[in-house]
């Protein structure tokens, strides 16, 4: 059957509602945000009322030129000869733009429909198209869909198949008769084996000197001098190059289509333009913007959001359990309260409809079916996999606020302008505009935040971001530094309110003397990216694919990270709870006359005394220290908890006095624990963000650079606080002391150090391009 | 030479010609920036740049660095 299958390419300019349009017709979950360029990779799937039709969904492109990767992967795919047809969607509120890159997907001699998508928001402006017009013009079938409301998508599909039977046309549309004179004459340069209805295409390539077209069709000697010698003839003539000659052709046709077959309304101001009037407003802009994000920021993460996790953490899957509506909470309260020491023997279910945390409920079916009450099943069950399942699910609510309302922000066109606020600022450090939203995205995880690059076009920023983004601190490292400052100055609450600010500026600070050191190195070396975006029209997003958005970070989060995390919650349960006491490896807490502190008997604290030296400059060398960060690796929010079993004080939490002092004992300075908390905070983030980093990089190699990288600036920064703090404070000097001057100066000669020059021709810009395409 | 970059917020111009070189230059091309092109600077960011600028019936943001390999009347 696989003759009968027909190959559709959607192609289209970056926000035209080519991926509303695949996601309607295929079912698929794509992504689509009120941004340009959200498909950066050719996406494909077959067609819901068919499944002999296969959609490949192409990155959204301005053109056919050979200078940018998507540009690059479209072209290739549309010459590679699968594509039966081409579906062009253009957006008919910006037929202009839109329809220059339908003239040269035309010109590819493919099977070409137009669909010109957003019909109804033409026809609401005032404006008409005249379609059969428009289809003579351009020699091809054009219909009217409307891919959000769902209309004119059966005859679209039904003109497709017709046209994939045919053979594809040639070009109706003309340039200036002195070109198309020289374009004629490269024609029958061509050798006889390229066929006939690529024939325009190509001789419209070596006019315009496209290096790849040039490499392809390898004219001799002869002929490729003759075609050099007509195109530099022409291009005296006109008095321009060989790029702009034809550029202005095709828009020149442009206007005459427009001019033939769209009536416009008499422009008025458009909601657009009367929004951004305040929005992006030279003085509103930056304020609207903070006042906007602390909204989000205070609704997601400090009242709804947080309210949701902490029952999800301590009520739903915790020990605590919960009173359904909350009654009979107070009555319990108040007992427990009169209790006093015996508060355990309270029995919640008394006082209301108290439904138990599903820690109990496991913990007491598993001790019902008759397995060991805290042995070695019910501690796996109720410590590993439920706990750690419940670490997971607790982020889930605060993060589904937050992306429910982040995607509108995206969606609706705000984070455009975002970007266009902010651009001044981040392109000083190596990144652009575009940055900004997975930064603050990863302030609440790091997960979506690393997902959030993906709008960013451009690999090196995007590669940039990754690598920087969680430096900042993301939720479930605030208990972290909730514990460091109770530590260090004994008082977590009111202290802590300017202090904890420090840590989110440490942040700050990794992602800037990052980007500065970063874009000087080979890695991203270059020009600086060029920032020229289009502004979309605001909309509001359609509830569907909002929805959409929401549930795709979300499930992304709960799946990947879900299936990491409790895999290594497991796998660190494991480490800590087996090891060998007495010559016997086994079961540490089924052992006899084991110890309270069984840990230090575990596997964890052998690999703990392994690696502990690499600590050492840093000041904390015990095995427990690095046991902390190792579980941090699996979620930081873990580190406060191990750290309470640990250091053997029970029911830990960030603002337990005397877990404040246990962990300050383990280190011998108090530079040693401001090192242990920044290099907590800065290295690799947990498993589950590495495993996104590994999802967005798509390359095993830029994921290790991107990992060792953060774990190095981490050790670094954790190293210049402990040695100049013994410097400084202690008055101590050693090799360490001379190693972090040295490195401090090397740091700061790469942040300060202008940008070197480059001597890169065009030429190289694109083989790397295509390189990278390639790799 | 007056640039893009040179044009007063609220004001319009024509493209006279597009320097610079290579995939930025082609970019702005592809995207309508050609000679003889009128456009108008609808407003600047907050911190001074990029620009917003209208053309051809849509928005676009550009850095004034990049704006200034356009030339204008």
């Amino acid at each position: 059957m696989a003759d009968s299958q027909i190959h559709v390419a959607l192609a289209g300019n970056p926000n035209c509602g080519k991926t509303t349009l695949f996601n309607l017709i295929t079912g698929a979950n794509g992504y689509v945000g009120n941004w340009p360029g959200v498909t950066v990779e050719k996406k494909e799937a077959k067609l819901l009322s068919d499944k002999n039709v296969t959609i490949t969904d192409l990155p959204g492109i301005y053109s056919l030129s050979p200078y940018s990767p998507e540009e690059q992967c479209s072209r290739d795919y549309l010459m590679s000869g699968e594509p039966d047809v081409v579906v062009q969607v253009v957006d008919a509120t910006n037929l202009e733009r839109n329809l220059y890159l339908a003239l040269q997907v035309i010109e590819t001699g493919l099977p070409v429909v137009v669909a010109l998508n957003m019909a109804d928001l033409v026809e609401k402006n005032g404006d008409k198209i005249d379609t059969d017009k428009l289809s003579k013009k351009l020699g091809c079938p054009v219909m009217m869909i409307s891919a959000l409301k769902n209309k004119g998508i059966k005859e679209l599909f039904e003109q497709v198949k017709k046209s994939a039977a045919s053979k594809g046309q040639v070009p109706e549309h003309k340039f200036d008769s002195s070109i198309e004179d020289v374009l004629d004459h490269i024609e029958n340069n061509l050798p006889a084996s390229v066929p006939a209805n690529k024939r325009r295409y190509y001789a419209v390539k070596l006019f315009e000197r496209d290096a790849d077209a040039c490499k392809l069709i390898n004219l001799t000697k002869e002929k490729a001098a003759r075609v050099e010698q007509l195109v530099a003839q022409c291009e005296q003539d006109c008095d321009d190059d060989a790029e702009s000659i034809i550029t202005g052709e095709r828009y020149g046709v442009i206007a005459h289509i427009i001019d033939e077959c769209m009536t416009k309304a008499p422009a008025k101001m458009s909601t657009s333009e009367k929004i951004d009037r305040v929005v992006t407003n030279r003085i509103l802009g930056l304020p609207i913007f903070v006042v906007i994000m602390f909204c989000v920021y205070y609704i997601a993460v400090s009242t709804l959001g947080g309210t949701v996790t902490d029952f999800t953490n301590d009520q739903l899957f915790g020990t605590d359990g919960w009173y359904v509506l909350g009654q009979g909470r107070d009555a319990y309260d108040a007992a427990v309260e009169a209790a006093g020491d015996n508060a355990d023997s309270v029995d919640p279910a008394q006082y209301g409809p108290y439904v138990p945390g599903i820690t109990t409920v496991v913990h007491d079916a598993l001790v019902a079916g008759g397995t060991e009450d805290g042995g070695l099943v019910d501690s796996l069950v109720c410590d590993g996999i439920v706990g750690g399942l419940g670490a997971i699910f607790g982020f889930v609510p605060q993060m589904f606020l937050l992306f429910v309302m982040l995607s509108f922000l995206e969606d609706c066109g705000y984070m455009a302008r975002v970007a266009f606020i902010m651009d001044r600022v981040f392109r000083r450090f190596g990144l652009s505009g575009k940055s900004f939203i997975p930064m603050l995205v990863s302030s609440g995880c790091g997960v979506p935040g690393v997902m959030a690059t993906k709008t960013i076009e451009n690999e090196k920023d995007r590669r940039m971001t990754v690598m920087t983004t969680t430096f900042i601190p993301c939720g479930a490292k605030l208990p972290i530094i909730a514990l460091l400052m109770g530590s260090i100055i004994g008082d977590s609450s009111t202290t802590a309110a300017w202090i904890s600010p420090l840590f989110y500026f440490l942040g700050v600070f990794a992602v800037i003397a990052s980007g500065l050191m970063l874009k000087k190195t080979k890695l991203f070396a270059g020009r600086p990216t060029p920032f020229v975006m289009e502004l979309p029209a605001y909309h509001f997003p359609a509830i569907r694919s909002w929805a959409l958005h929401v549930w795709e970070r979300c499930w992304a989060f709960i799946k990947k990270a879900g299936t990491v995390i409790f895999a290594s919650t497991v796998v660190v349960w494991f480490l800590s709870n087996f090891g060998s006491y007495n010559g016997s490896f086994g079961f540490l807490p089924a052992m006899d006359g084991i110890p309270e502190e069984f840990m230090d008997y575990s596997v964890l604290a052998m690999l703990g005394n392994l690696v502990a030296w690499i600590f050492a400059p840093l000041g904390f060398s015990t095995w427990q220290a690095t046991a902390l960060t190792v579980s941090g690796l699996v979620a930081k929010e873990n580190v406060v908890a191990t750290a309470g079993s640990l250091l053997s004080v029970a029911d830990a939490a960030e603002t337990d006095p005397s877990l404040w002092t246990a962990f300050a004992g383990m280190f011998p300075t108090m530079g040693a624990c401001v090192a242990f908390g920044a290099f907590n905070l800065l290295c690799a983030p947990c498993f589950a963000a590495m495993g996104t980093i590994r999802n967005q990089m798509d390359s095993g190699k830029w994921t290790a650079i991107a990992i060792g990288y953060e774990c190095a600036f981490a050790w670094v920064i954790g190293l210049f606080i402990n040695q100049f703090y013994n410097l400084l404070v202690l008055g101590q000097f050693g090799i360490w002391t001379v190693v972090a001057i040295v490195l401090l100066v090397a740091m700061l000669f790469q942040i300060f150090r202008p940008m070197p020059k480059h001597a890169w021709t065009d030429e190289d810009e694109t083989n790397t391009a295509s390189a990278a395409v390639s790799a | 030479m007056k640039t893009l970059g040179d044009v007063k917020v609220g004001e319009s111009s024509t493209i006279v010609k597009l320097h610079g070189e290579g995939a930025l230059r082609r970019h702005l091309m592809d995207l309508g920036l050609i000679k003889g092109t009128s456009f108008k600077v609808v407003k600047v960011a907050p911190l001074g740049d990029p620009v917003e600028i209208n053309v051809r019936g849509y928005e676009l943001s550009i850095r004034k660095e990049e704006a200034a390999v356009v030339e204008v009347q």
